[in-house]
């Protein structure tokens, strides 16, 4: 009982800003700009299905990226010692003391033509790349961007796991690929499952990082709903028709990564 | 929309709020009026006031001083994002500054209060040609605040030919170097005075055949940009950028290399930027009060010197330095200005068809419902196969 009534607040907030504003996209999105009844929004959704293709595939590569790079880190991070640790962590934390538009700003400075890493190329006698403006400028800006939110999550999954399950292993005489196989890679499975979501979701909605390194052209959902919301033709039921669809194809995603983390779970049970 | 709101400025500017203490204007003379209590609420672009920084005056505190009424001022980037805040409901001003064919459009939809010229004498030193624009005709609801012209700027290093038309943006030549408006009324615009169209056309074949000619262009951009053109040009990383002639200002003069030219012939658009009271506004007196506050020619000419765009009142050109107002880039002679066009609010229908035009030019094509169901479908067949896979093993362990 009492723990219900410390939880109250929460639930009120969550009511009023989570619920409601849920509710009203909805309403939005099946209603026309006079508040009629109306499918139109979401069939005319249809006719941006190249930019949906392209904020998945661009959002799926950023998080095997950042899973990629972010798996060791963590690994090693796990794996140092206490007083280390938190250094370390810092550290990864360390960049998001800034906000976030201008550590974007700073890469299109960066990636530009006659820009800092160009002229560094060029001042070698090297050839010059041509990076802004491309998919792969996107798809940086978003790992760079969302890569603590892969690290942190594992590294606190890997930090919990117990040395002696790790030990057992060895003792048993598996070898090191095989540990790691069967050991630690699936006790780290909850990491991975929150940290490809929480790198993920972000990726596939974001819109300034698309529009600063990827020069306009490369559109993203969270552009497209920037346009509606602040475009010329203002049209707030059409966007939420978009977000909508968005909202659903995360959710169905979310649905999957669980499934993983369920079976998973149930491994690590049985092993410990 | 026309506003040089430096990104990095404004970050730092949120990150440090504190910095904003008011900076009085000590050279004018005149006792200050003790403070009434009263308030306004003032929303304009941004960057768009002097603010009293680089030896300017500061016009909302010279305000404050003179009448006694503070002034609460907040910004916005474009005119957008003012509307939507305005039709959301979510704040409520007295004093907005939206473009033309915003103006027309919140008068179109009664978002305006009319104004009550007794309270603005200074409407007087308003030029007759900038009164009752197509925008506002009976001139009830607006005062023009500031006025311009788009052009293109160009680096004069590497873009030696003469540049007479829009055409010299769609040019190979300078592939990856030309920067594009993000914006669709401007964008669209260019592309129209290019075939020959009015930007307010509401032909659809009209929209449909300057999308066509964007979607030629767009291989040969290097980005879609607002306010970003100013590290763009000044660094070189661009080569040609249309864009407003007030910012030439800060342009032109911190890059010499940089040189703005109109293309008369095939016309260019002609903005003016006005001062509104919006419905629902809770210091009617005040807000004209500062209406008429900023027609002072006295003000208006320090004003307009630091911000760089052009005066719509005679009486403060006369009092702004010589090679401001001979320069072409600021008042151009007025056959230009007879051969611009001014937006106005284009009907619903045709905004639609706008935005969906502009979502298909930045997209590259049209995409089509079935692609979008099957990649849905998909993913859920994925989750349905997983949990069936799944369920099926367990059944086998069992």
């Amino acid at each position: 009982m009492k723990s219900k009534a410390v939880s109250a607040p929460y639930l009120v907030w969550m009511a009023i800003f989570i619920i409601v504003p849920m509710l009203l996209v909805a309403y939005f999105a099946f209603t026309d700009a006079n508040g009629a009844f109306t499918l139109e929004n979401i069939a005319r959704v249809g006719q941006y299905s190249n930019v949906f293709l392209r904020s998945i595939w661009l959002a799926a590569i950023s998080t095997a990226v950042s899973l990629l790079l972010g798996y060791p880190v963590a690994y090693i991070i796990a794996h140092s010692s206490v007083k280390r640790q938190s250094a370390l962590i810092m550290l990864i934390m360390l960049p998001m003391w800034m906000n976030f538009l201008l550590r974007t700003y700073a890469w299109m400075t960066l990636l530009e033509d006659s820009g800092f890493i160009n002229s560094f190329l060029t001042s070698l006698g090297l050839p010059a790349f041509h990076m802004i403006n491309t998919q792969g400028a996107v798809v940086l800006g978003m790992v760079y961007d969302y890569i603590p939110f892969m690290i942190l999550p594992l590294y606190s999954v890997m930090s919990k796991l117990d040395p002696s399950v790790v030990e057992a292993a060895q003792d048993l005489g598996a070898d090191g690929r095989r540990v790691f196989l069967r050991v630690t890679l699936p006790l780290s499975m909850p990491g991975v499952i929150s940290g490809v979501t929480m790198v993920f979701v972000p990726s596939v909605s974001t819109f300034i990082i698309s529009k600063m390194l990827g020069g306009g052209g490369n559109l993203m959902i969270g552009d497209l709903i920037d346009m509606q919301f602040l475009g010329t033709a203002y049209n707030p039921n059409l966007g939420s028709a978009i977000s909508l669809v968005l909202m659903v194809l995360i959710l169905i995603c979310m649905g999957i990564m669980n499934e993983f983390d369920d079976g998973e779970s149930q491994g690590g049970g049985m092993l410990l | 929309m026309k506003r040089r709101t430096k990104l990095a400025a404004l970050l730092l500017a949120a990150l440090l709020p504190c910095l904003g203490a008011p900076v009085f204007a000590a050279e004018e003379t005149g006792e200050a009026v003790p403070l009434t209590g009263e308030k306004i609420y003032v929303y304009n672009w941004g960057e768009y006031i002097a603010d009293g920084t680089d030896g300017s005056l500061d016009v909302n505190a010279e305000f404050t001083r003179r009448t006694g009424i503070e002034v609460d001022y907040s910004t916005f980037d474009t005119n957008e994002s003012l509307y939507s805040k305005l039709v959301s409901g979510g704040a409520s001003y007295d004093v907005i500054i939206p473009s033309d064919y915003m103006v027309s459009r919140m008068i179109n939809e009664g978002m305006l209060e009319k104004l009550d010229f007794a309270n603005i004498p200074n409407f007087e030193y308003i030029d007759e040609e900038y009164r009752g624009m197509s925008y506002d005709p009976t001139n009830e609801y607006s005062v023009p605040y500031t006025w311009g012209l788009v052009g293109i700027f160009y680096n004069k290093q590497y873009v030696t030919e003469e540049i007479d038309s829009w055409d010299i943006l769609w040019n190979e030549k300078y592939a990856g170097k030309i920067l594009m408006f993000d914006n669709p009324r401007d964008a669209f615009g260019i592309a129209q005075k290019r075939l020959g169209f009015s930007f307010n056309s509401t032909d659809e074949d009209e929209w449909i055949q300057a999308a066509v000619l964007l979607k030629e262009q767009k291989p040969l951009l290097q980005m879609y940009v607002m306010d970003q053109i100013f590290d763009k040009m000044e660094s070189g990383e661009a080569w040609l950028a249309p864009y407003y002639a007030g910012d030439a200002a800060v342009l032109v003069e911190s890059n010499e290399d940089i040189g703005f030219v109109i293309p008369t012939e095939q016309g260019t658009n002609f903005f003016v930027d006005a001062m509104c009271i919006p419905k629902g506004c809770r210091n009617k007196s005040g807000a004209e009060a500062y209406i008429n506050f900023l027609c002072d020619p006295e003000i208006a000419a320090a004003n307009m010197e630091y911000i760089g765009y052009s005066t719509p009142e005679t009486a403060a050109r006369e009092l702004l330095p010589e090679e401001i107002t001979s320069n072409p880039i600021y008042y151009p002679p007025q056959e230009v200005i007879d051969n611009a066009e001014v937006f106005v609010d284009l009907p619903q229908e045709t905004s639609l068809q706008l935005d969906a035009l502009w979502a298909e030019v930045k997209m590259g094509g049209p995409g089509d419902s079935l692609t979008l169901v099957l990649t849905l479908a998909g993913f859920l067949l994925l989750y349905l196969g997983i949990v069936v896979y799944k369920k099926a093993k367990r059944r086998r362990e069992l």
